[in-house]
Parts: C-alpha cells; structure tokens; sequence
C-alpha cells in the first residue's frame, strides 16, 4: 500500500448527498477477480452515456478535473455495498482523498485499507472546500495527514481528526496482516480459552 | 463491579483478544462467510504471501451474487467473467479446505440464508463476511457486519478484525403491528425515520413488544436493513423462539454441549440500566404497510401517501430529491397507488425465506398477475424445496410467476436478471439505489405482501385490500 503524507492536487467538487458504492463502481464491473483497471470504469453511470460516449457535464469528464486526486463530496458518502472495488477504482483513477460531512463506515475502513484518506469535516468547512474545487485545476488543495489539515488553494485551513492507528498505518504504508500476526500468540491464547468456555463454536 | 452492559458490549468483551492503549481491537471471528465476488482478491493475496486460511472449519463459502437463477447453471454459466468468478470460488474453497455449497448442491443459496438455515449462525457469535447485508445474522443475538476485501483477506488470515468499538444505539418498537403490517415495515420505517445516516457509528438493538412477537425470520429482515440505517450491525436478543429456531440445525451444538452454549446464550440481553448512546422509539400502530418513492432506502411513505416535492426537504436532499424523482419519472403530488408497476421481484436476503413467501401466496392463491413479468427467488434451494413441497410453488407458477433457482438475482442484477432502463419494479430486496437492478431501472422496495398485490393490480397497492 502506498504511503499517505501530504497531497497537493486539483479537488473535484461532487456536492450530492448519498452517493453510493452503486454509483461509485456498479456491479456489472465487481465481476473481475483483480485490483487494478476499475478507474475506467469509476462512477460508471454517472459519467458515460448507454453508447459509451462521456456525459459532457460531469465533473470528471471537464477538462479541469480530469486529473483529479481529491473528491470533495455531500454527506454519507460511500454508501451501501461494501464492495471495496469502491476504493480501488476512486485509486485507479488517481484519487487518494475524499473529504465530506460524514462516510458510511465499510466505505471508510477500507480507505485506509487502500491508502485512501478520508477527512470528515463539519458542513461549514466542507462548504468552504466545495467552493474551492469549483475553481477548477488552478486551485490545488493540500491535505497533511501528518498535520491533519486541509488547505485551500487560497490559505484557508481546516484541521480534521483521525484515529492514530489508522493514520500510523497510512502514513507508513503498513499492511494490517502483517502487523496482526505479530500478535499469534494472543490469538492463540484466546482459541484455547474459547475452545474451553466456548467449545460449541 | 463491572457496571450494566448492553447486549452489544456482552458479545464484544467475550471476543476481545486484544486491546491496545487507544482502543483498537483485535476482535475474535467465530464465523466468516465467503461469496464469490468480494473472496477472490483476498485468496490471490494468500496465495502471493504464501499464507493460509487460519480456521478453515469456520469458513464457509457459497456462490450467490452472480450465479444464473434458471437450470443448468450447474453444468455451464454464459457470461464468462461470472464464470470465472464462481470457478474461482470453487478453487479457492478446494484449495484452501474451507466448507463449501457449490450451485450443485441442493443447499446452495444466498449466503446470508444459507448460513442460519445451516446453523452456523448461533447467538452470542461474531460473524463477517465481504457482504454489508451480514447485519441479518444479528437477529440471532450474534455481532454480525460486512467487511472490505482486505478485512476478509486479514480474517482469513488471522481469525481477527482490527476494530473499534461502535456506539450503542437503540430502537424500540412498542406495542403491536397492524393488520397488513410486516418486519419489512418496521425496518423501512426506522430508516424513513433516522435516515441512512442515523446508524452511522452505532451497533443497533432492536427491542420492544413488536420485536418479541416476530418470529426469527422477520427478524432476519429487520437486522438485514441495519445496513441502511447506516449502522455497523443490528442485534436482537435471544430468546425461546431464537433457541427453538437453531435447535437441531446441521451445524448447532448437539447434547452437552447444546446445554453448555443454552446457559450462555440465556445471558446474551441488556442489563437493567445499560447506557445506550441514541434511543429511537417507534409505536407498532403507528407503522403502515410502506413503500419508497426515491433512490435512497430513506425514502419512505405510507402506501396511502403522495410523491413528495423536493421543496419537502432542506439541504442537500432537495437536490437529491429532484434527482430521484427525475430518475424514478415520477411527479410530486401523484398518489402511489397510481404508480403504474412493470415487474414484481420477490426473492433476496431480505425476504426470500419461506414465511416471506407463504405470505405473498396468501395473496396471490387463485389471482393472476397484471404485470409484464413477475419472478419469485427463493434464499436458497431448501426453501425452493419446502415452498414446492407446501403448494406455494404451483400458486405463483398459476398466477404467472417464474419459479427460479436459489441465489441474489434481480435485488443486485450482477446475473441475468435485470431491469431494462425504465422498467418499474415492485421488490422486496433492500436497495433502491440508481442502477442497483439494472441501468435505469426503477425500484420501489416494500414487503413480500405488498409487492404480491402490486402484482395483481399492476400498481402499487394497500395489500390490505386484499385482507
Ligand atoms: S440478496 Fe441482495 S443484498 Fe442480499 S446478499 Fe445478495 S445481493 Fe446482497
């Protein structure tokens, strides 16, 4: 997994409420059995017609978001399925962070799992940042995670929390498995206790 | 003295292996489930680290999600990236010795059936799977959720989950349901009335006289829906229905051991005075049969309302509305039942168990359909069977229901079944979201009852019509 610093890139600004892992990667495209190529195919619907041709007003179809990296987006995002194709093709695309109001939880654990930031920010300060990214590709955002702040392309700064495990291991690009299986022993530990309180598991 | 614990906290302190200073856990899995779309990323990356599956005895695999829903299947499935996945499934399963129902066996079904029917779902468990619908096993008192691929990779691996704890939240249905009134009705309701947001952050207790007189499997339906609401997981208490119901299951304890997990499992409630951090209290009578009228689960009127506006609403969901009701082609103002209705899907990990089709039989015994096209799917092949054995088969198939094989079908359209851009369908699953049936389909979600008498009239409809 690739580490999370700092990023300063070009924000997309998706102000819908909701938007689903449905919308994110539709199923037809879940049927692959790797990780990598589903960016073609992010926010799908949304973003092509029945032809195949792209849907001109679509944030990422114009030209000043093509290449963005960071999503600012309404609340609840991430919704629904816990498809973590979600991640990979907002990745495959390019974007490592996406900041909103509020993230479904599935959708949120396997960000980080993606090296994905999401930032949660209250509505006045996303509103700020969805103002930013409507100015197109010369406005750059930067998000530190180090710092745990969200910069505008004018200066304007917003501090953000996230849980210290979680940004240890994205600022470290460290691999959850890895990390769990220096703890064999207390697992098992636990399954011989588990196999006497609990033998019917 | 440890203070009063929720029914929550019971299951999660009995699974902690370990805490660290911040609160992050390593959690123990009882039970994983493994399907054959959100499994093949986690197995490759076995296979590259040269791991294997920890507990292959409490790993249970069934394809469901993409798998044709009509015969054959067995010998041969068209599309070939599905093929490949469930031939990828039934590798992985092989390979890495973990229990397995191929499409051939009778057995086979959604997963999310296939597991309490099997009695691998037992109350006071934790049980995961790369599914956000696992929420259904918490019916049972088990602590049950969806997780990403890597966490099922990191489950295969290691038997654990990395988590935090969730908030306690809980939401009291009081009293009776109305005649007409279902399990399905409660859960739309609670999310009409919290919003998919309002669970965010919170494992849900459903609790109340209206929760104790369902049987296990409304709520099954009830935990299912837990999802929409946001929350990590619902729960129910166990009780005498919960242990009657797992009794005697293939993979229930047996004999001393049966009496050992019974004394545990009669201490899985909420102690008196256990602090919940959000309280929503619903009246049974005030529940009506309901249906959604937009794109997100939230959306959900009384049968007897009107299509709102989208100045009905503040904020970002005013545009949403307008969104919904553009993509849905429906009017503000329009009563519902006027809404005109294409196709009827009953089936899912909602409501595809055997109560859930006994109960649109019951509606539909000796009527025929109105509708362009009408298919029932059972949860799994053991409910195909029984609802065949009791004569509910012949009445769909009489009123001009197809009568399909076991698996997701129409409620996520990875298979060949879906809507056609506009088709307006009447379904019992759980998503109404853009798309999820089908590019441009439309979905009204309501109960199995409900969607049975939308199949007779062809719009939606008050079932209690039909009463
Ligand atoms: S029936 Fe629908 S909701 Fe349930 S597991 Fe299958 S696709 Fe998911």
């Amino acid at each position: 997994m690739d580490k999370f610093t700092t990023l300063t890139g070009i924000a997309a600004p998706m102000p819908l409420v909701n938007i689903d892992t449905d919308m994110i990667i539709p199923k037809q495209f879940l049927k692959t059995i790797k990780r990598s190529g589903l960016g073609k195919n992010l926010f799908d619907e949304m973003r092509y017609n029945a032809d195949g041709s792209e849907i001109e007003g679509f944030v990422l179809n114009q030209p000043a978001y093509r290449d963005a990296q960071i999503l600012v987006a309404g609340d609840n995002f991430g919704c629904g399925s816990s498809r973590e194709h979600a991640p990979w093709a907002l990745l495959d695309f390019g974007i490592r962070c996406v900041i909103s109001t509020s993230f479904a939880d599935i959708f949120y654990n396997n960000c980080f799992k993606n090296g994905i930031l999401p930032v949660v920010l209250p509505q006045d300060a996303v509103e700020v940042l969805m103002e930013d990214a409507r100015k197109g590709s010369n406005a750059r955002m930067t998000v530190s995670l180090e710092d745990q702040t969200v910069t505008t392309s004018d200066g304007r700064s917003f501090g953000f929390e996230v849980d210290p495990f979680k940004k240890h291991c994205l600022v470290n690009g460290l691999d959850d498995i890895g990390l769990t299986l220096e703890k064999v022993t207390a697992i098992d530990s636990y399954e011989r206790t588990a196999a006497q309180s609990r033998p019917w598991v | 003295m440890p203070g009063p614990k929720t029914l929550y906290d019971k299951i999660w302190d009995a699974h902690v292996v370990h805490e660290d200073a911040d609160g992050t856990c390593l959690l123990y899995i009882d039970r994983h489930l493994v399907h054959e779309v959100t499994s093949p990323q986690a197995f490759e990356g076995l296979r590259m680290t040269g791991r294997k599956v920890r507990a292959p005895e409490k790993t249970i695999a069934v394809p469901d999600h993409n798998v044709p829903t009509t015969p054959g299947r067995d010998k041969h499935i068209d599309n070939e990236e599905s093929r490949i996945q469930v031939e990828a499934l039934d590798k992985n399963a092989r390979d890495f010795g973990i229990n397995y129902y191929p499409v051939s066996d009778i057995r086979q079904g959604i997963v999310h059936i296939v597991g309490p029917e099997q009695g691998w779902t037992l109350p006071g468990m934790t049980v995961v799977c790369g599914d956000s619908h696992t929420a259904t096993h918490g019916a049972f008192g088990a602590l049950a959720h969806g997780i990403g691929t890597s966490e099922v990779e990191h489950v295969l691996a290691t038997q654990t989950l990395i988590q935090k704890k969730s908030k306690n939240m809980k939401v009291e249905i009081t009293g009776h349901l109305r005649p007409g009134v279902t399990a399905k009705d409660i859960t739309l309701s609670v999310i009409g009335a919290t919003g998919t947001a309002g669970g965010t952050g919170y494992v849900i207790e459903y609790c109340g006289q209206a929760i104790r007189d369902l049987s296990m499997e409304g709520r099954m339906t009830v935990c299912n829906m837990a999802i929409e609401g946001g929350a990590r997981a619902g729960l129910i208490a166990p009780d005498e229905k919960t242990f009657d119901y797992v009794k005697g299951r293939p993979h229930a304890p047996k004999g001393a051991q049966w009496e050992a997990a019974l004394t545990w499992w009669k201490t899985l409630f909420t102690d008196e005075g256990a602090h919940f951090d959000k309280v929503v209290t619903i009246r049974g009578e005030d529940i009506a049969p309901v249906v959604t009228w937009g794109t997100s689960p939230e959306d959900v009127l009384p049968i007897t309302g009107a299509v709102p506006a989208p100045e009905d609403f503040h904020g970002g969901k005013v545009e949403a509305a307008k969104r919904s009701l553009d993509y849905m082609g429906l009017t503000p103002g329009q009563k519902l039942t006027d809404i005109a209705i294409d196709t009827v899907f009953i089936g899912s990990c909602t409501n595809g168990r055997i109560e859930d089709l006994r109960a649109a039989a019951a509606i539909l015994k000796g009527k025929k359909i109105a509708v362009k096209r009408a298919m029932v799917v059972p949860g799994s092949g053991l409910v195909r069977a029984q609802a065949e054995e009791e004569g509910l088969a012949q009445i769909f198939i009489d009123a001009g229901f197809e009568w399909r094989l076991a698996g997701c079908s129409m409620c996520l359209a990875m298979n060949p079944d879906q809507l056609s851009p506009g088709e307006r369908c009447a379904a019992t699953s759980n998503r109404n979201f853009e798309g999820r049936q089908g590019r441009g389909g439309r979905t009204h979600l309501m109960s199995p009852a409900m969607a049975a008498a939308a199949a007779i009239t062809g719009h939606l409809t008050d079932v209690r019509e039909f009463m």
